[in-house]
């Protein structure tokens, strides 16, 4: 927009891209004052607890039921923000100080995570190095480049998440995607030590490593491959594997050194992994086992009705209280961990067998890696709706390449999106996030639609009018639900119908990666050993 | 048109913004026994909501005019009437007389909120996107462009969404005046345009532009033809809407006269607290506040106004254009703004209204006059504790201007008009920035309490002196440069 003509386009160089990210920290400074969750009081907590514990207690100590649940790499960069935040308010820093707030500690949080997006940022300025400029067309708002930008840079979930709800989801993703980008630059040692330090910071990216490990394998440490695409099994480098392994148990010993020289990673791996956590979170997040649930609960009710089943041998607590319990399902088999990580493991084998079998560079990479995410948002135990952003920010990058990806991506957005709504429940944010996501939606499916006008629509009639039905949802459950005498008997109503409704776009967009990852993309010339 | 939800995008972004701002805090929070212009809003709708008509503006036991007693046009009342309407639904205890006096609540202030919200979609967003959707000779993305930069100025989101008040209804009526008269829908503009005068009378300011625009219409069409028919439609038009408007109020003199001097408080004095225009700055010097007598200083007011604005004016009567209105606009209110009786500081807003619209012709310019502007408003801005969406939306606004508007794409004349005005800017940037970190930081000397306060209003009124100056010679110089070009071609 700066200037008119290619040339200008070109000139303008990084100006443009300077612009939408000071517009968004502006917009991230704006949102200071909104509403925070329980999240705000967890940092706080944990910036109390590496500042004035020793590093013997971190994973011990339990005052405030917000314990340090995640990897080493995290508690200290919670460590290096306290030496910051001394200076600014120096009681959020104590352990007994629940629920402490005040105006300096809340501007202290927020320009925190405003100031680690830097590395988000800058991960999403390498990644659009990465992206085929083929389709270049003379306007700059056109360009694959700028429209990956600000579907990165201004990704409503991030948003949300980051700089309403409070996390610190930034910098990681940023972590995440300057790994993949690196991986396309031909880098991978680099791609790998990031990804290995992102491990450490938070452990959710666990779900995505089965991507990384088949694909260093199989496109990094087997230099060659036959003429007809598969494995040589003779160009083996022992000194690649070898140099892979070094990083990855460097860093974790850098990570998990201390606490194995204390004897605590027992302990370390009970905060780490809580499977008593029930089958799903106190909101259920839109996957499979919502699904499974609401089929569930269906199928007893109209067991009652047509008296097939006993009254007396249902349990009590109801899934749709919303409590964080371990509960029993009344029709279906029962669920366990270990179901939920065979029923994951293998809805991620396709993706990853076609990675090593018929490698496509780091493009089939990507999107392996897409896959397994969505994979384990799918089919994982007790995971958190804000986990489909670990699909979303890495699909916008496949997105701006090709048609059927954008199509799926624009599903995978808008449904993701949509089910974070239940996040901020507060009144005065309402009117903030219907008009970013509206905000978000519209320039995605325009933009995406002006890339790829010259294919077939990137929507048919079906997605269109699912996708126009999470309108009248959200009219139902929040301005016309609370108005109505159900809001006390039956409160879960409202994250029931999102939960379920997000469910089956989330489970459309995951069977039609699958396809596209089975059946191959008829991209020309990906095959080629890159 | 494939740009349109670009559109779209941008109106979203300005809502975005405006309601990220309305997060903050208000005028008079918490701050008993007066509280602030919220409270005002609030009491005008508990005050027309529950007394009929006669007594709106008018001292009584149930309306305390010393109070927040009612002292904008009919217009506001009825929309304050609107608003409270709606409020009994909600929750009467909002607008019950007397008991709800200093209410504040969470939900209260979110209803508050939503009514500006909804009065600036209704009236001043459609206003803007339609202008910009109207400029000629300039590509869609420079419209949308436009539309952006105009949403985002700084100014009119921070008092009406922060400080709380209605502008964006007399500002959105105005500019659907201007739209029309410039569209050559005469009759509608003037409609519009009395609607704004009827929702808030400072917009009188630009009262004067718009009926020299149309006379110099009626001159050019010819007094003795179509012209003379123009005049007398637009005249029966303003005497419609005018009367429609104080139909109420004209039953009996005593209403109308009462109505009158709620409006014009001429009892006032020249100016009342700190404010960036001449007479305040020159009082720092000379208390002429005090030494002259009251009707001496409204004639001194009124002589200073109308020379510094007449210049302008019979040109545009002469030669009325679109581009020499909207310059006229500006240079009028500013004229009005620095030389004219009780001027409040968001009083500049109408001046800032005008340079909006050029923005697309002087794009350095009025980026620079609408930052002075809202830095101008800076010590009331500060009382409402709204210190962070300022600093954020003038850089905002700051950022999308310079990216949008290449400052050096143009014609090398203007280029080195530009760089001689380039260290200005830069003094100009850099005494407003420091101007703002040391209100935020330092105390003032106990001797000079109000010292910071003073400093900027003045630095603003040296500005704005500055920037008169500028916009007439502007308009001057428009006539000589389009007579040479014509006699050129």
């Amino acid at each position: 927009m700066a200037a008119s003509g290619a040339g200008g386009a070109r000139a303008g160089g990084g100006a443009w891209f300077s612009a939408l990210a000071l517009g968004v920290t502006f917009l991230k400074c704006l949102l200071i004052p909104a509403y925070h969750s329980t999240d705000f009081e967890v940092h706080r907590n944990w910036l109390a607890i590496t500042h004035s514990l020793p590093i013997s207690q971190w994973y011990y100590e339990s005052t405030s039921e917000w314990t340090l649940d995640y990897p080493p790499f995290f508690a200290w960069f919670e460590y290096v923000l306290s030496h910051v935040a001394k200076y600014v308010d120096e009681e959020m820093l104590n352990v007994r100080h629940l629920n402490y707030f005040s105006s300096r500690t809340l501007l202290f949080q927020r320009f925190s995570v405003i100031f680690t997006d830097a590395l988000f940022v800058y991960a999403v300025h390498e990644c659009c190095k990465c992206i085929d400029g083929k389709r270049a067309s003379k306007e700059l708002t056109e360009t694959p480049t700028f429209i990956l930008s600000v579907l990165l840079l201004w990704n409503f979930g991030l948003l949300i998440v980051d700089h309403i709800h409070f996390q610190y989801n930034g910098f990681l993703f940023g972590l995440m995607l300057l790994s993949i980008a690196r991986l396309f630059q031909k880098r991978p040692m680099e791609g790998a030590f990031l990804f290995a330090t992102l491990l450490h910071f938070k452990h959710i990216y666990l779900y995505v490593a089965p991507a990384y490990g088949v694909y260093l394998l199989r496109s990094y440490c087997f230099i060659s491959n036959k003429p007809d695409g598969s494995v040589q099994w003779s160009s083996f480098s022992f000194v690649r594997v070898f140099s892979l392994g070094l990083i990855v148990f460097l860093v974790s010993a850098f990570s998990l050194g201390p606490f194995l020289a204390l004897n605590q990673l027992p302990q370390l791996f009970s905060r780490l992994f809580p499977f008593k956590r029930g089958l799903c979170h106190a909101y259920w997040a839109p996957n499979f086992w919502a699904l499974y649930n609401a089929v569930d609960k269906a199928l007893s009710v109209i067991g009652l009705e047509l008296n097939l089943l006993d009254p007396n041998k249902i349990p009590k607590a109801a899934m749709t209280s919303g409590l964080v319990q371990q509960f029993e399902h009344t029709v279906l088999p029962s669920v366990t961990p270990l179901a939920t990580l065979i029923c994951t493991l293998i809805a991620m084998l396709p993706s990853v067998f076609c990675l090593w079998f018929k490698p496509q560079g780091p493009r089939g990479f990507l999107r392996c890696l897409v896959l397994c995410a969505l994979s384990a948002f799918m089919f994982g135990w007790h995971v958190h709706e804000k986990a489909v952003l670990l699909a979303v920010l890495p699909m916008s990058l496949l997105s701006v390449e090709k048609a059927g990806d954008a199509s799926i991506f624009l599903i995978l957005t808008t449904t993701g999106h949509y089910s974070l709504f239940p996040l901020l429940f507060t009144a005065p944010e309402l009117p903030i996030k219907i008009l970013l996501m509206l905000l978000f939606t519209i320039y995605s499916v325009f933009s995406l639609k002006t890339l790829f006008r010259k294919e077939k629509a990137l929507l048919n009639w079906t997605e269109t009018l699912y996708l126009l039905g999470l309108v009248p949802l959200e009219v139902c459950c929040e301005l016309l639900f609370p108005l109505t005498s159900w809001k006390l008997k039956y409160p879960f109503v409202p994250l029931l119908l999102t939960s379920g409704y997000c469910a089956v776009g989330i489970a459309y967009a995951w069977l039609r990666l699958c396809c596209s990852v089975l059946l191959g993309h008829p991209g020309g010339g990906k095959t080629k050993r890159n | 048109m494939e740009k349109w939800y670009w559109m779209i995008v941008v109106v979203l972004m300005g809502l975005t913004v405006r309601w990220a701002v309305s997060l903050n805090s208000y005028s008079g929070a918490g701050k008993p026994p007066m509280f602030g212009d919220y409270e005002a809003q609030r009491h005008w709708q508990e005050v027309t909501y529950n007394l009929p008509i006669k007594q709106w503006y008018f001292n009584s036991s149930d309306n305390n005019l010393q109070y927040w007693g009612l002292d904008y046009p009919p217009l506001t009342a009825y929309h304050s009437f609107l608003c409270a309407y709606v409020a009994k639904f909600i929750n009467p205890d909002w607008i019950a007389l007397h008991v709800s006096r200093g209410y504040e609540s969470q939900e209260h202030k979110l209803f508050m909120r939503t009514t500006v919200l909804i009065a600036d979609l209704l009236i001043y967003i459609p206003a803007v996107v339609l202008y910009c959707c109207c400029l000629k000779e300039i590509s869609i993305k420079k419209k949308v462009a436009n539309a952006l930069c105009i949403l985002l100025y700084p100014g009119l989101i921070l008092i009406d969404y922060g400080h709380f008040q209605y502008n964006s209804v007399s500002l959105g009526f105005a500019l659907w005046g201007v739209l029309g008269v410039s569209c050559d829908w005469d009759l509608l503009g003037s409609l519009a345009f009395c609607l704004a005068i009827n929702y808030k009378q400072m917009e009188l300011y630009h009262s004067l532009p718009f009926f020299c625009f149309l006379l110099g219409k009626c001159f050019k069409k010819g007094l003795k033809g179509k012209g003379c028919v123009l005049l007398m439609k637009l005249v029966c038009i303003v005497v419609a809407s005018f009367t429609l408007c104080w139909l109420p109020f004209f039953t009996e003199w005593e209403q109308t006269l009462q109505v009158l001097r709620r409006l014009f408080p001429v009892d006032r004095g020249l100016f009342e607290d700190k404010v960036a225009n001449v007479w305040c700055s020159f009082n720092i010097f000379l208390k002429i506040k005090d030494i002259l007598p009251r009707h001496i200083q409204i004639i001194i007011s009124f002589c200073f106004t109308f020379l510094s604005l007449l210049p302008a004016c019979i040109k545009l009567t002469l030669q009325p254009s679109p581009k020499g209105f909207k310059f006229t606009l500006v240079s009028c209110a500013l004229s009005f703004f620095l030389f004219s009786f009780q001027v409040h500081e968001k009083s500049i807003l109408l001046v800032s209204l005008p340079v909006c619209l050029v923005l697309n012709e002087i794009p350095f310019m009025a980026t620079w006059f609408l930052l002075v502007s809202t830095f101008s408003m800076l010590p009331l801005l500060l009382k409402d504790e709204l210190l962070m969406p300022s600093v954020v939306t003038m850089m905002a606004f700051f950022v999308a201007c310079t990216t949008f508007f290449p400052v050096f794409g143009k014609t090398s004349e203007e280029e080195l008009k530009l760089k001689s005005f380039c260290i200005s800017f830069l003094t100009s940037v850099t005494t407003m920035l420091l101007l703002t970190l040391m209100t935020v930081t330092l105390d003032p000397p106990r001797k000079l309490p109000d010292l910071f306060s003073v400093l900027v209003c003045f630095i603003s009124c040296m500005n704005f002196l500055f920037f008169l100056v500028y916009f007439n010679i502007i308009i001057m110089w428009d006539s000589k440069h389009g007579r040479s070009q014509k006699k050129i071609n």
